[in-house]
């Protein structure tokens, strides 16, 4: 199969039975997405597929055929972080980092889908991402941060 | 994960004939419940049919003033929908306060009818489960019980139905599409869902390959003034210990017209038609709100561990109503 991840192709050969996720981390070498329960209920493998963000776990990766997917290894360009992951790091938005990945793909895509009101909203549109180590203060404030440098509710 | 076999399939007459040639294939769309009990080892399908290609996502206006929801439209397209907002706002309520973003935007609607139970002991293959394994027994009964249902079971089975959206649903009498070997039907939602009875594995009238294709929401001006109220553990991505999906119209501060569903305490999604024959005519207060949930909830069955469901049921019931009807003053 063919799966184009980060805009590049990748040819493969995997059992139906491969995650997206395991895919990514075993298969191709990008083991940014992390497996925190494999069971969709915390959200550390958040990948975007078309544009959406999705549970990596819970995904087939022979379902992602023909579609694109985009994990945290393609937010950066070069050398250069994305404005969220600069946030996260400004803002001290991680003590262990195995949510962060996945926090960063499902804040990004957050501001795209426009449900960054406040805090509130941040809080409730962020609950299928979890976080032990308690950062939540600091991931909202980074999140507010990159909204309110893009001029607002985006 | 064990092995299986993966079809993928552009059309509704394909994927019936691809899931009908064999016993063991499954349709497959957002995958949320799918992969999940694949990986658990509790549902072995050895061919997925991937559906998702097939044009069943359309979310359109009725030129009656209903709704027709493609099986395939995902939760969170769904409750984005202004006309759902405006005219069916229970089912944009339902839909957000389930699940969480990501899923949302994976979860198909006929997926999420479809949804298995949470029950511990079903999605353990070593737990005596007459669901996942008929006969073997209910672990369920003197076991860890406090989330399972207080309405409609039975001592073969007493598991939740998770679904918020389908308790909407229900309040408002939607309509299930499918296409099948038998050809095509309409299945009344409340008929969509079987009690457990003798047959708990029988979750719904399906036959084997009869796939859902739509979901009608007909017409319903009292509609406009409903809402979803959930009971959890957790603020948010939690199922429901208790819910309610309610709309009302007063007249002359009596009720005139009502709509209750609850979730979170039956086997399946639970259209409160005692309540709402008893709210009928009654003055809009909290004591005719507590009186009909009383009488709701006279039949419930608790377990040990879920006997607190049966209160919480009531007052959820008198909070959603007295939360439309702002305690009476409308």
């Amino acid at each position: 199969m063919v799966l184009t991840v980060n805009g590049k192709r990748h040819e493969v050969r995997l059992e139906p039975r491969v995650s997206l996720l395991d895919a990514l981390r075993e298969h191709l070498g990008l083991p940014g997405s992390k497996k925190g329960c494999d069971q969709g209920t915390c959200g550390a493998c958040t990948v975007w597929v078309d544009g959406r963000r999705v549970l990596a776990c819970l995904t087939l990766a022979v379902a992602c055929e023909g579609r694109e997917v985009t994990t945290i290894e393609g937010l950066s360009s070069g050398g250069d972080l994305h404005p969220m992951q600069a946030a996260f790091v400004e803002r001290d938005a991680f003590q262990c980092g195995y949510c962060t990945p996945g926090q960063i793909m499902s804040a990004v895509a957050l501001l795209g889908e426009g449900h960054a009101g406040d805090d509130a909203e941040i809080a409730e549109w962020m609950s299928g991402n979890i976080c032990r180590c308690a950062a939540y203060p600091n991931i909202r404030a980074a999140i507010r941060d990159v909204r309110d440098a893009a001029g607002g509710k985006r | 994960m064990r092995p299986f076999s993966y079809a993928r399939v552009a059309d509704a007459d394909a994927a019936i004939a691809a899931v009908r040639e064999r016993a063991d294939s499954a349709f497959l769309a957002g995958g949320t419940t799918a992969v999940d009990l694949v990986r658990q080892n509790v549902l072995r399908p050895g061919l997925l049919v991937d559906i998702n290609d097939l044009p069943l996502s359309g979310i359109e206006d009725l030129p009656d003033g209903g709704l027709r929801i493609g099986a395939l439209a995902r939760m969170g397209d769904v409750a984005g929908v202004p006309a759902v907002r405006e005219r069916f706002p229970v089912i944009a309520q339902a839909l957000l306060l389930g699940a969480s973003a990501q899923l949302r935007n994976m979860a198909s609607m006929g997926g999420n009818l479809c949804q298995r139970v949470r029950c511990s002991y079903f999605r353990d293959p070593a737990s005596p489960c007459n669901k996942r394994d008929p006969g073997s027994g209910c672990a369920a009964l003197e076991g860890f019980n406090r989330g399972h249902a207080i309405l409609g079971t039975s001592d073969k089975c007493i598991a939740t139905h998770p679904s918020d959206v389908a308790v909407a649903l229900v309040a408002l009498d939607a309509v299930v599409h499918t296409r099948g070997p038998a050809g095509e039907r309409a299945i009344g939602i409340d008929d969509f869902f079987l009690l457990p009875g003798d047959t708990p594995e029988r979750e719904h009238p399906l036959e084997h390959g009869e796939l859902i294709t739509a979901i009608e929401v007909p017409a319903t001006p009292v509609a406009r003034r409903s809402a979803y109220l959930k009971f959890r553990d957790r603020e948010s991505y939690e199922f429901a210990l208790a819910s309610v999906a309610a709309a009302v119209r007063i007249e002359d501060g009596t009720v005139a017209e009502v709509r209750l569903a609850l979730g979170g305490v039956g086997t399946k999604p639970w259209r409160a038609r005692r309540a709402e024959a008893s709210l009928l005519g009654q003055p809009a207060t909290g004591a005719s709100f507590a009186e009909a949930a009383r009488q709701e909830l006279a039949s419930a069955r608790p377990r040990p561990l879920n006997a607190f469901k049966v209160e919480l049921a009531q007052r959820a019931i008198v909070r959603a109503l007295a939360t439309l009807t702002d305690g009476g003053a409308r």
